[in-house]
């Protein structure tokens, strides 16, 4: 019984862990580095990291969990409230929804699908804040932030699979 | 969607729980939007809310953001080692020069004080800091902010003015118990009422995203050069008059361009200028969040 116990314990920690690393990876993408206009064009790591469980394991990444991964980065962010929570949800319905292909596909071709998943959100964005201010903003640093999340997204990828593996299977 | 066969629960389940499912997705979508829109329509409950989910991550930002500003402060030092000899070349020409200006400041001082208590003024209200460390910048091309480890039990206020070393830049939006937002200067809904220290001319500064910011409402025939200082002019009671801000950078048909004096983006201690007047949150500053 106890190790019954223990090991659903186990398992349910293991279970949190896409959850606990996308949530370090907010964080981490709010730590002000002291270099000249970073915050500007800071990669999104949360998205990376949604679309990647999104792909690999979504029993495990749940519409309400990305919603409130999404809600979390607009609070901390201050940036209004629920846009991200948007973004993050799209992404993951449109990834659940072409899983198979990107399942199939090889490691560059899903470079070039989340390039489009990072494009569309930096549009959607661009969208959101300009509705919102009522003005229309420049585009480009938008896409600035997209370059440079889909140049990070070799490196967390190969992270996310180290936790992967490491807390899923075995 | 319903099943044809309802002989097992299995088999009435699953299809219901794919629909409860796809039905979830289009409900958050649904209060994605909704929070959105509610949150433009009443700012007041998100600023609240928002305050007290930033006060809880404070201890981890704090944490994760120490390391960060040591890395720079390595990088730093080690160019600073390399540059020391100019730089000491430098700042020896740079004192020279301060030593100069501190004689001129001392008699000018003196000379006020003097002349002040000939004319009986009322002396401006004494002004008191908090200093409190950079834990947060949103990771966003849309947003100029900074989350700081002071909140309303360190005695900041909505409003208060927020300088780091050579300046003015920005203003505390949201405060929480221990921590508070700061909207830089550079932001597309930061105002700041300022005035040319020269001509003493007021106007409004505004932030755009980019990194210069513009002076709106100025007389049309207003004579303005590149290179005047740019200061707070105190108008709205929240602000200190006098703070530096920045300098005229450029003058032209796209309208009047502010260099902040500040390097906005390497920012790691900000000190908030709490100025003793009643009534802090006035109208004027106030609204225009």
């Amino acid at each position: 019984m106890t190790a019954g116990f223990w090991q659903r314990l186990d398992k349910t920690g293991r279970n949190l862990a896409p959850f606990a690393v996308t949530v370090m990876l907010v964080l981490v993408g709010l730590v002000p580095l002291q270099i000249p206009s970073y915050a500007v064009v800071a990669p999104q790591f949360a998205l990376t990291a949604v679309f990647y469980w999104a792909i690999h394991r979504p029993d495990l990444m749940r519409p309400v969990t990305v919603f409130l991964i999404g809600l979390l980065q607009d609070l901390l962010s201050g940036g209004p409230l629920g846009l991200n929570a948007l973004v993050l949800l799209l992404v993951h319905g449109i990834v659940l929804n072409q899983r198979r292909v990107f399942l199939a596909s090889t490691f560059a071709l899903m470079w070039v699908g989340f390039g489009m998943m990072v494009t569309g959100a930096a549009l959607l964005q661009w969208a959101a804040y300009s509705l919102l201010s009522g003005t229309a903003l420049p585009v480009w640093p938008a896409l600035f932030q997209a370059l440079m999340t889909l140049a990070f997204f070799p490196a967390i990828a190969w992270l996310l699979l180290r936790v992967h593996r490491a807390f899923l299977q075995g | 969607m319903k099943p044809r066969t309802s002989g097992s629960v299995i088999r009435l389940t699953a299809p219901l729980r794919a629909l409860a499912q796809r039905f979830s997705f289009l409900l958050l979508l649904l209060a994605s939007v909704a929070l959105m829109m509610a949150g433009k329509i009443d700012a007041l409950w998100v600023d609240s809310f928002r305050a007290r989910v930033t006060d809880a991550f404070v201890p981890i930002l704090d944490a994760i953001s120490r390391p960060a500003a040591t890395a720079a402060h390595l990088v730093e030092s080690v160019v600073q080692v390399e540059n020391a000899f100019e730089e000491n070349q430098r700042l020896k020409a740079e004192n020279a020069r301060l030593l100069q200006w501190k004689q001129a400041a001392l008699r000018l001082e003196a000379e006020n004080i003097s002349l002040r208590g000939l004319l009986h003024a009322t002396p401006e209200p004494p002004v008191s800091f908090i200093t409190a460390r950079v834990i947060a910048a949103p990771g966003s091309s849309f947003l100029r902010a900074l989350v700081v480890t002071a909140g309303r039990r360190d005695g900041v206020r909505k409003g208060q003015a927020a300088i780091a070393d050579a300046g003015l830049i920005g203003r505390v939006v949201e405060v929480g118990e221990w921590s508070s937002r700061i909207l830089l200067l550079t932001d597309i809904n930061a105002r700041i009422p300022v005035s040319l220290e020269s001509s003493r001319i007021r106007a409004v500064m505004a932030g755009d995203n980019s990194d210069l910011t513009r002076l709106l409402y100025l007389p049309q025939d207003a004579p303005v050069s590149v290179g005047e200082r740019v200061v707070t002019s105190g108008h709205g009671g929240v602000f200190p008059p006098g703070l530096a801000v920045g300098v005229v950078a450029a003058v032209g048909e796209k309208g009047i361009r502010v260099q902040p004096n500040v390097d906005l983006s390497r920012i790691e201690h900000i000190r908030l200028v709490d100025f003793g007047l009643p009534g802090g949150e006035s109208e004027s500053v106030s609204e225009l969040k």
